[in-house]
């Protein structure tokens, strides 16, 4: 099979198709995009109509791979870590029901927020779902874990999480392929009862999960991605998750590595080799990329073992990724450097493009807000978060995704009014709507923006779930259609923006303005699309 | 044989066609290849980097260690600035001159232009103006990848193929364009270096 450049992310999209994957199921978010993406645009996932088109959030997305896992075939599901948040019912409780066809949750974290708005670790979720996990540390091996992950779902029959960060999923090198696999045929599961969570069943389907845990661990151990590398100088052993070995590799370019050293790419931890390297070293190194997990486990609350390093003791930083230098000091070597930064360089900070509709809309909602004072505008999740900034200051909060409608809710009922929410289409689609029902229930006095570009933007332009329903939700949930107010945000139309925003505001009830307008991205993409055709 | 290269920029100013073509000429030529690229929040008119390697041996980690570089390829003249930390003692700057302006702060030109030729081994080439001149204007990222060429360990006719793939889509012209900017670039190079 012949090798191609693929992004880490591409790289696990193309093990599951080779796979036999019969859908992806997916809502976009930086750095899980592309997994999606790729699958929707490639030729094989075509020609076998592979699902791939995009869910409304990953709750949706979860359950419905879930629904095509008990129909008998392989499936994958992908998001960012935050998007695991949203999801963790159905994944904690596909872990109880375990799976049909193979089932596999690509989870994408971000250390070091590049595009999130926290950083937290997948790998938790596999522990606490109690499920294996397996964690790459280069592009082919994103590849193979995705390729044989299904395999190793359907062997124990449980969902397998695959836990990658930014740097891999948005790197590119060379994989090589496997054959490709046909797809599973249909078939219901063996016992008809294995999806019933009632009480009585799940109990006997935790037990089931429960004694699984032993198998779990004997695949640890014998699994190609956990690695013993044995070495001279017992000073140190060294742990090295994920793509932490490849920042160990890189700082012993020409050289063997001198201490014993445990690559880690499938958990639950491996524990004999584990209790190898601690048995045999004085002290350890564990190189995590996100949260001290197995730091933690093998250190024990009490402290009473081997001597371990690593993020809780300041050998490597608390928080953010890991770089090959973090790494190296903390191997205590000496670090290169080039020159400094020049200290008059400035910041470059992200910003709304020129011509957003965006733009318009912030500025009418500043000029109408001025005389009630700042504080009152919560938002949430997208390009319009990007309002927090200057010029325009003009958003409070961002939370999660759908938050703002919930927190001006609170807000309001607290006695804060007007409260506005900024919400985009796609976000309110994801999880705007039960707000929004919360809100008309009890007719709160909050006014909630919902910016339409018709589009999914800040991810780079993936359809979005809303386009062309979002007056008619609004109707449908209950909001007044004389208060369900739409206009263009264009400059020529700011008189009448300003209008629409301040008799809304002023309005003692709920209401929804709808500022409509292709996203400027998009639009710009389309025409030259349309001009090559 | 190694060659590791910051290449740098603005979101929308087509680094990551600079490095697919370097990635299409580096596999060509069987060599190992990494390349890590920023996707997200900061393409919306952020700073923007990626991080290209290049050997003869297997390439361990994605990102280039600071103090590592060979050459920083930028499309800008102050973002050139921001990787100095990555750039090894004899490494390469090459940048394009045309700032691009999006904040209130861009510091003084000349600040910036006296802090690049401080560098010894630095090649300052208007891109743009040169796009302009030979009648593609939106292919300045490539007149900066010829003038980058020379240092970077692949045979020129390689980064031509690499061209030829990543722009065949476009049609016969855009990858014309773009050969022509190439060669632009390489000459403005071999003149000044």
């Amino acid at each position: 099979m012949q090798k191609i450049p693929l992004l880490g992310a591409e790289a696990i999209a193309q093990g599951a198709i080779d796979a036999g994957m019969s859908g992806v199921y997916a809502y976009p978010g930086t750095p899980s995009t592309e997994i999606t993406e790729y699958v929707q645009n490639n030729k094989t996932a075509k020609e076998r109509n592979i699902h791939s088109k995009w869910s409304a959030n990953e709750k949706t997305a979860l359950e419905t791979a879930l629904g095509m896992s008990y129909a008998g075939k392989r499936t994958l599901v992908c998001m960012k870590h935050v998007g695991l948040n949203v999801a963790a019912d159905p994944f904690m409780n596909s872990a109880i029901t375990g799976i049909n066809g193979g089932l596999l949750i690509t989870v994408a974290d971000d250390p070091s927020m590049h595009s999130s708005q926290n950083e937290q670790d997948s790998r938790f979720y596999g522990k606490f779902a109690m499920i294996p996990t397996l964690e790459p540390s280069n592009q082919q091996e994103a590849y193979e874990m995705a390729y044989n992950g299904f395999e190793l779902s359907e062997k124990y029959q449980t969902p397998v999480l695959i836990r990658i960060t930014t740097r891999l999923a948005h790197s590119r090198a060379d994989v090589l392929r496997n054959d490709l696999i046909a797809e599973n045929v249909l078939k219901l599961p063996q016992d008809p009862n294995q999806f019933i969570l009632l009480p009585a069943i799940a109990r006997k389907r935790y037990k089931y999960l429960l004694d699984n845990q032993q198998n779990f661990i004997k695949s640890s151990e014998e699994s190609n991605y956990n690695k013993y590398i044995e070495g001279n100088d017992k000073s140190l052993g060294i742990i090295a998750c994920g793509i932490a070995y490849n920042y160990l590799l890189e700082n012993y370019r020409d050289q063997e590595i001198p201490y014993p050293l445990i690559k880690i790419g499938q958990y639950p931890m491996p524990k004999s080799k584990i209790k190898k390297i601690a048995d045999e070293c004085n002290a350890l190194l564990i190189l995590e990329e996100g949260f001290p997990i197995l730091e933690e486990m093998i250190k024990g609350y009490l402290e009473n073992g081997i001597l371990v390093h690593g993020r809780l003791d300041g050998t490597i930083p608390r928080d953010g990724e890991l770089n090959p230098n973090i790494v190296r000091k903390g191997l205590g070597m000496t670090v290169t450097k080039g020159k400094d930064i020049p200290e008059f360089l400035a910041n470059r900070p992200p910003s709304l493009c020129k011509g957003c509709g965006h733009i318009d809309t912030f500025i009418a909602l500043n000029e109408v807000l001025a005389k009630y004072g700042k504080g009152r505008v919560f938002s949430d999740i997208g390009c319009y978060t990007l309002g927090a900034l200057p010029p325009f200051n003009s958003i409070d909060s961002c939370v999660d995704m759908g938050a703002s409608i919930t927190m001006a809710k609170g807000a309001a009922d607290a006695g804060l009014i007007p409260s506005v929410a900024v919400i985009g289409d796609s976000t309110f689609t994801h999880s705007g709507i039960t707000g929004l029902l919360d809100a008309v229930n009890e007719n709160s006095s909050i006014t909630v923006i919902i910016a339409d570009n018709y589009t999914t933007a800040m991810t780079g332009g993936q359809d979005s779930a809303a386009t062309g329903k979002i007056e008619d939700i609004c109707k449908a949930v209950g909001v007044d259609p004389e208060h369900i107010r739409v206009f263009v945000p264009l400059k020529k139309n700011m008189q009448e923006m300003i209008n629409v925003m301040r008799e809304e505001i002023e309005y003692n009830g709920i209401s929804v303005i709808i500022p409509r307008r292709e996203c400027i991205q998009t639009a710009t993409r389309r025409k030259k699309e349309e001009k090559h055709k | 044989m190694k060659t590791d290269i910051i290449l740098a920029g603005v979101g929308g100013q087509g680094i990551l066609s600079i490095a697919a073509t370097i990635g299409m000429a580096a596999t060509k030529n069987n060599l190992h290849m990494k390349q890590a690229e920023v996707h997200g929040m900061s393409q919306r008119g952020g700073e923007v980097q990626s991080h290209m390697r290049i050997s003869d041996n297997e390439i361990a980690s994605d990102l280039i260690p600071e103090g590592f570089a060979d050459l920083i390829l930028s499309v800008e003249p102050m973002e050139s600035l921001r990787y100095l930390p990555f750039l090894n003692k004899d490494g390469w700057i090459v940048t394009n001159s045309t700032p691009y302006v999006n904040i209130p702060d861009y510091p003084e030109m000349d600040k910036v232009i006296n802090e690049i030729e401080k560098h010894p081994k630095h090649i300052l080439i208007d891109a743009d103006r040169i796009a302009k001149d030979i009648g593609s204007p939106k292919s300045s990222n490539i007149v900066m990848l010829g003038a980058a060429s020379p240092f970077i360990n692949i045979p020129f006719d390689d980064f031509i193929e690499g061209i030829k793939m990543i722009f065949g889509k476009k049609g016969e012209k855009v990858v014309n364009d773009n050969i022509t900017a190439l060669n632009a670039g390489r000459n403005f190079t071999e003149k000044n270096k």
